[in-house]
């Protein structure tokens, strides 16, 4: 990209992304992973790390790691082993992290994102590696009124984590928000993760620098690594402010990445703009060694492959998939695979019962996302199951009633949780026979001889009001077919 | 009766005393030697009255009772305990009291076990000698001038002064052998991986292994039987079955055994002569109870010692980050003023909780394997640690392809006069010579009583098996106890 006011600039972007594995315990012991409980209720001896207690790994957090590496192509080798990584906190009870150093899990895979300026090959961005570890616990710091209380909650203390380190291969702001998206499509798609930034369940420190073309010679600006962004909207923000703000202070001092460590900087959502945290990186050394109370892992060749097998399709599989299969649309079939797997077991199901995979797409996306964010819902528990929808709309496609009439049996069905026909019985909803149609039409017609005149004079739209009427006398009249037999018998006169 | 479980069992069965009158005797036994010898850190007579008196009634009502049904136990005070303090012998821990009992507390308990108390130990078990407990000294019921040695000093002397048949100790580095051989005792460390290291407080977690003591090998093996097998909650515990251990003791005929003889620790300097005559009479009782003798060879035996003070203290620096008086353990309370304003609150706090919780040997070896982890050195010295534990390892796989077991001496001298090499850490180290290769290849190892020196003081053997062959050396151990009576030697001080 070009500054408008300066030299030619490559912006070079790489990410961390921390997300929690969706396991019901922790990496190294029972403990409970929920969110939301209160502090230092979900501990024990081992997440403590109390004297004496040993950590024994959980296997599920095994599967979900391979499981979120074959997601983005990486290789799971056959050994891999734990690391304890050394540094004192008061949220790290242990003095040490179980993570892992030079044998993780996953290695060296890619992501595909857009281009932007070749949309038929996409952007493949490089991911080193992707390894486990514990988290920490939490500290707060209420240093309101003068207090300088620190409190610490251990509940979140050995949750797993998967961390994911892309290669700097990141090229703008908006390409990074396209990578955590796809990265967060796949890891929800394949259950490994919520990815709920609020939740702390996905984290993403970005490494950001500049390389500046002057006049033929790369300058590269010293990186930052920016943290504390909570949504991915802040990521973007971010980076676009880190990138003026290395602009600047190049032009303003000069230094370059031989003059200046890299630095840690937060990132203030409020005011916009990243604060410098840690001066210089401490050259921290963590002191890595292999954790003695725990084996090495092996994970046979057979666990890969029974996992790729398990696998199923990958989000951008299933949006070809349901694209070509219902005949929608690719942005409708990216709405409804970004809701979830069981939101895209849904609509086939429905689609399939109704046989209108257009019309299904737009009643999901229109009135059943609409309920389950009203009431703040998941699909699984929404009370119009996937084959009601298909049996309703089923009858729409047949022409029994049309879109008007089926959103409310729709709203009966939601209020009294009643199938489709049920509905349609208790709402008094039959289909009209097409010979009290006509007959209705001829009464409406004699009764209104001035709409024949308009019609013949050109003015379709007169039959309008006769619609209205026709309903008003039946309501179970089909308007599309009232309208018809209407036409159809001035035409006669 | 308090020098053999297996005579308290049937005093029992025999309805000749109860575990309330065998506790109690203990409990006095221990008070009237606590000020002489300071084996304990901890004891609890309430406790272990009112669990002998459930032993009683369970006998009474005809209930099935444990295998160790009133039988006091002592136990290091490195074992978690959930009743009593866990101190490890160290300011750091004087007031902990842990939420929990370690597994093979547990199986104590469950097997109807009186524990009657906590003994002392070298602070966090770094140390051959007991001189390094923030609970003061323990000394030798030998003579009370000398160390018991350790760092399961107060393991193995709260047996040699007649307290208790019984201990557990543990052995990273020689822990359990070593002392034991200096309180003419007997005392075994298991392979590693056969008894859980779950709620035992991590010295090495890589070399740490719990074990039992007590005068012979027969009352060894009832303890060593209750403490074994796999457990989930210690992810290097063994799956492997435990054998019954008592089986092994029924026949002391060791024809077909081959057993050899440690060419390089009898031709190493500052060995003690009368330690080398004890190894040379041993190896002519194990050959007239029909064992074959050769000398063989542990090429790498040189590196023991070095390896290990790499490797114990690296993982002991990262073991004992967590006594950083953040969440329990010692808190420094008034922060020097001037630590605290150059380095911050949090800073100052854990340097000073660390330097008033920890002894020197401790801080020594927290350094050293700060040191030997550090970036730039690691390669040096602990990645070089490790591949020289795979030689050492080698050694003792060529070596049991030609013999049975390995017949050494466990320390280069008897006792040592307290103070002697306290402040001389590496004379201190150098009492490991013999006894840490078993640790860094994970194998089995016991020491046995052979009798005493010119001065009266307990010599003793070691012999070591290949993983999981405690059987071996329980059979040859209760051979060489059925031809010698040195197990049987006691203390002046001894009262029975």
């Amino acid at each position: 990209m070009t500054l408008s006011d300066g030299y030619p600039t490559e912006t070079i972007i790489g990410l961390e992304v921390h997300v929690q594995l969706k396991t019901q315990t922790k990496l190294f012991c029972g403990c409970s992973t929920r969110f939301g409980a209160p502090p230092n209720t979900q501990v024990c001896p081992v997440c403590l790390g109390l004297p004496g207690a040993l950590p024994v790994m959980n296997e599920h957090a095994i599967d979900l790691a391979i499981r979120a590496g074959l997601a983005i192509d990486c290789s799971i080798p056959p050994m891999t082993k734990w690391d304890r990584k050394q540094y004192f906190y008061p949220d790290l009870p242990k003095g040490y992290q179980i993570s892992q150093f030079d044998l993780p899990i996953c290695a060296d895979g890619f992501l595909e994102i857009p281009n932007e300026s070749a949309p038929e090959t996409p952007r493949r961005i490089g991911i080193i590696r992707a390894h486990l570890e514990e988290d920490a616990g939490k500290s707060m710091h209420d240093e309101a009124a003068g207090r300088h209380d620190s409190r610490i909650d251990l509940n979140r203390c050995g949750t797993p984590l998967l961390e994911i380190v892309s290669h700097p291969d990141l090229r703008s702001a908006k390409e990074a928000k396209d990578y955590l998206n796809e990265l967060k499509l796949r890891m929800t798609h394949l259950g490994v993760s919520d990815c709920e930034m609020q939740e702390g369940s996905l984290r993403v420190d970005a490494n950001v620098n500049l390389h500046i073309d002057v006049n033929g010679n790369k300058v590269a600006t010293p990186i930052a690594e920016i943290k504390n962004m909570n949504s991915f909207r802040a990521v973007e923000n971010a980076i676009e402010h880190e990138i003026d703000r290395q602009y600047d202070a190049w032009e303003e001092t000069g230094k370059t990445i031989k003059d200046e460590a890299k630095t840690t900087r937060g990132w203030d959502d409020t005011k916009g703009k990243t604060f410098l945290q840690r001066e210089k990186e401490e050259s921290a050394d963590y002191r890595y060694f292999p954790d003695p109370d725990l084996l090495p892992v092996r994970i046979p060749k057979e666990r890969v492959d029974q996992a790729r097998a398990n696998l199923g399709e990958l989000p951008a599989e299933l949006c070809q998939r349901l694209q070509k299969q219902y005949g929608i649309k690719l942005y409708d079939a990216n709405v409804i695979v970004n809701q979830g797997r069981a939101l895209v077991e849904y609509f086939e199901t429905a689609a399939t019962r109704s046989g209108d995979g257009k019309r299904t797409s737009s009643w999901i996306q229109q009135d059943v996302m609409r309920n389950l964010n009203e009431k703040q819902l998941g699909i699984e528990d929404f009370r119009i199951s996937a084959d009601q929808l298909g049996d309703l709309l089923q009858r729409v496609r047949q022409g029994d009633f049309d879109n008007t009439r089926a959103r409310d049996v729709f709203s009966h069905m939601l209020e009294t949780g009643q199938s489709a026909e049920e509905a349609i019985k208790s709402l008094g909803i039959e289909a009209v026979d097409s010979s009290d149609i006509e007959l209705l039409c001829r009464e409406l017609l004699d009764a209104n001889p001035q709409v024949i005149e308009d019609v013949k004079n050109g003015k379709q739209q007169a039959v309008g009001a006769l619609i209205g009427q026709a309903k008003k006398k039946n309501a179970n009249a089909n308007p599309k077919q009232v309208r018809e037999t209407l036409l159809k018998l001035i035409q006669q006169c | 009766m308090l020098d053999s479980a297996q005579e308290i069992l049937k005093l029992q069965s025999q309805g000749e005393a109860t575990a309330v009158e065998i506790t109690t005797s203990a409990i006095e036994r221990i008070e009237a030697t606590q000020q002489s010898v300071n084996a304990f850190t901890h004891i609890n007579r309430e406790l272990a009255i009112s669990s002998a008196e459930k032993v009683d009634e369970k006998r009474r009502l005809g209930e099935p009772l444990g295998a160790l049904a009133g039988v006091p136990v002592a136990v290091k005070d490195v074992l978690c305990t959930q009743d009593m303090p866990t101190t490890c012998s160290s300011n750091m821990l004087r007031n902990f009291q842990p939420p929990y009992d370690a597994s093979v507390v547990e199986k104590l308990r469950k097997a109807d076990a009186i524990i009657i108390g906590k003994t002392n130990m070298d602070e966090f078990a770094m140390g051959a000698s007991t001189e390094t407990s923030a609970f003061g000294i323990t000394r030798n019921p030998w003579d009370l001038t000398r160390t018991p040695g350790g760092s399961s000093g107060g393991a193995t002397a709260c047996v040699a002064a007649g307290t208790v048949p019984l201990s557990l100790g543990t052995d990273t580095g020689g822990s359990i052998r070593q002392p034991a051989g200096f309180c003419g005792v007997t005392g075994l460390k298991p392979t590693y991986g056969r008894v859980s290291r779950y709620g035992l407080v991590a010295f090495a977690s890589s070399l740490d292994q719990v074990g039992p003591i007590g005068w012979s090998v027969e009352d060894i093996a009832l303890l060593l039987q209750c403490i074994s097998g796999y457990e989930p909650r210690d992810s290097t515990s063994l799956k492997h079955d435990v054998p019954d251990y008592r089986a092994a003791l029924e026949s002391s005929d060791l024809r077909g055994l081959k057993i050899g003889i440690l060419r390089e620790a009898l031709d190493v300097d500052g060995v003690d002569d009368a330690v080398r005559e004890g190894v040379m009479n041993s190896a002519k009782v194990f050959e007239q109870a029909g064992a074959e003798i050769i000398e063989i060879s542990l090429p790498h035996s040189k590196y023991w010692v070095p390896t290990y003070y790499v490797i114990a203290p690296s993982e002991a620096s990262s073991n004992l980050s967590r006594y950083d008086g953040a969440h329990y353990g010692h808190r420094a309370s008034d922060l020097q003023p001037e630590k605290a304003e150059s380095l911050g609150p949090l800073v100052a706090t854990y340097c000073q909780s660390r330097a008033e919780g920890f002894g020197a040997e401790v801080k020594r070896r927290i350094m050293v394997g700060t040191y030997a982890l550090s970036e730039g050195y690691a390669d040096q010295y602990y990645t070089q640690a490790l591949k020289a534990r795979r030689l050492i390892k080698g050694d003792y796989d060529v070596a049991f392809s030609q013999v049975d077991l390995l017949l050494g001496p466990v320390s280069p001298t008897p006792a040592f006069p307290i103070g002697e090499k306290i402040d001389d850490p590496l004379q201190m180290y150098l009492c490991d010579l013999f006894t840490v290769g078993a640790n860094l290849a994970g194998i089995p190892a016991i020491s046995l009583p052979a009798g005493t020196d010119h001065q009266g003081l307990p010599l003793a053997i070691q012999l070591q098996a290949p993983a999981l062959e405690e059987t071996r050396l329980l059979f040859a151990g209760a051979a060489y106890q059925a031809a010698t009576d040195f197990h049987k030697l006691r203390p002046d001080t001894f009262e029975s």
